[in-house]
């Protein structure tokens, strides 16, 4: 399973973790029944403590997004794909709405702002 | 939640030092990072928990039980300033320790060998990385349960660090087993270390996890002006800096909802150990 954790975010090192497993289960990657790495295997792989791995773990579980089954290990759930976009698509609103607070502060385009998007979009493909 | 070690309340007096009321507890299947300057206590609390240090206060619980000889074959010991003798060659060591023993792996001990391409020659041959390898490998091999260095990492270059740090992690895969090491390179523990106890003076100032205090704890930077407007009990501690303030919080978040000041960054243990030994 491929997770990149960055030790120089802002963000702790179990919501990366939370989150880019969560991003897998969203976009399929992780599929309804897969098992997820043990909290010891996975925080060996990714050299961090075993309680960083536990509370992304703990927490993936709380949302609905993976089950554990005590002496088999966790497994991922069958979750409401819409449900989980909608999460992420208030994620990207609260984002654009600060963006477009700049805007509006100095003059700048709606225009202006979906080109910005579109550059912005391309260059990450 | 079960502990395979609990210290409570030791207290040791010398001369020119003492340890006071020491009490910290690591669970199953977890590494304890135990931090401080040199000098601080880390090696007397920990030759007291392996009986090395016989007349104390208070009381050492292993696996549950009060510590007696006969749970000596569970633990397995780095300290920083024993060494085997140095015309003696891996091999002998494996003979000796089957003697020594009963749980002796020697498989195990031979499989490290190669692992870590350690050679049968002479251990005064050996630079002071493969020493400390050596003597890890040697701990681990009669399968411990609680594994006790004392700054198992120090005079290692990083990547000698890198490989021990890689040991500790195979180790705590059977969630059995737990690890407390000493060190005063705090950047091996930061990421590893489930739990941090840091001794300051004979004294232990924090016990928590690592993750409390890397993802909550924090320093405050702000002008003199800013640093009035604080509360006292907002901050743990502050340094005046020849430019700035620093204050060390518990907790950034609740720091920034209350004050809306714009540096807040994240702390490295490092950075921790000094602001609570020299902070005011």
């Amino acid at each position: 399973m491929e997770i990149i954790i960055s030790n120089d975010s802002k963000i702790p090192i179990y919501e990366q973790i939370k989150e880019q497993i969560k991003s897998k289960i969203i976009t399929n990657d992780l599929k309804e029944g897969n098992i997820l790495p043990s909290i010891r295997t996975l925080a060996k792989d990714l050299r961090c403590s075993v309680i960083t791995t536990k509370n992304a773990y703990e927490e993936l579980e709380k949302e609905g997004y993976i089950k554990s089954m005590p002496g088999k290990g966790f497994f991922v759930c069958e979750i409401n794909k819409d449900l989980a976009k909608e999460e992420q698509l208030n994620k990207i609103e609260v984002l654009l709405d600060k963006a477009i607070d700049i805007a509006k502060i100095n003059g700048i385009t709606k225009k202006e702002i979906k080109e910005i998007i579109d550059i912005l979009y391309e260059e990450d493909k | 939640m079960e502990y395979i070690l609990e210290v409570n309340n030791v207290s040791k007096k010398y001369d020119t030092f003492a340890l006071k009321d020491v009490s910290f507890k690591l669970p199953k299947g977890m590494i304890m990072g135990f931090i401080g300057e040199n000098g601080a206590g880390k090696t007397t609390t920990i030759k007291i928990i392996l009986d090395i240090i016989k007349t104390y206060e208070g009381n050492i619980k292993i696996f549950g039980q009060d510590k007696n000889t006969e749970l000596n074959k569970d633990i397995g010991v780095v300290l920083d300033d024993a060494f085997f003798p140095e015309i003696l060659t891996p091999k002998d060591i494996d003979i000796i320790m089957q003697d020594i023993y009963e749980n002796w792996d020697s498989k195990l001990y031979n499989d490290y060998l190669n692992k870590f391409n350690l050679q049968n020659k002479p251990i005064k041959t050996f630079s002071k990385g493969m020493r400390k390898k050596l003597e890890i490998i040697t701990a681990l091999s009669h399968h411990p349960k609680l594994l006790i260095l004392d700054e198992p990492t120090s005079g290692l270059d990083p990547v000698g660090r890198s490989e021990i740090i890689d040991i500790f992690q195979d180790f705590i895969q059977n969630e059995d087993c737990s690890i407390l090491f000493s060190t005063h390179i705090t950047t091996d523990l930061e990421h590893i270390a489930d739990y941090i106890t840091f001794i300051n003076n004979g004294e232990i100032v924090l016990s928590k996890t690592s993750d409390e205090i890397l993802n909550n704890f924090g320093i405050v930077k702000c002008s003199e002006k800013e640093f009035k407007k604080v509360d006292k009990k907002d901050y743990l501690k502050y340094r005046l800096n020849a430019c700035d303030y620093e204050l060390l919080v518990e907790n950034k978040k609740d720091f920034k909802k209350k004050y809306d000041f714009k540096i807040i960054d994240k702390i490295t243990l490092d950075e921790l150990m000094v602001m609570m030994i020299k902070g005011e």
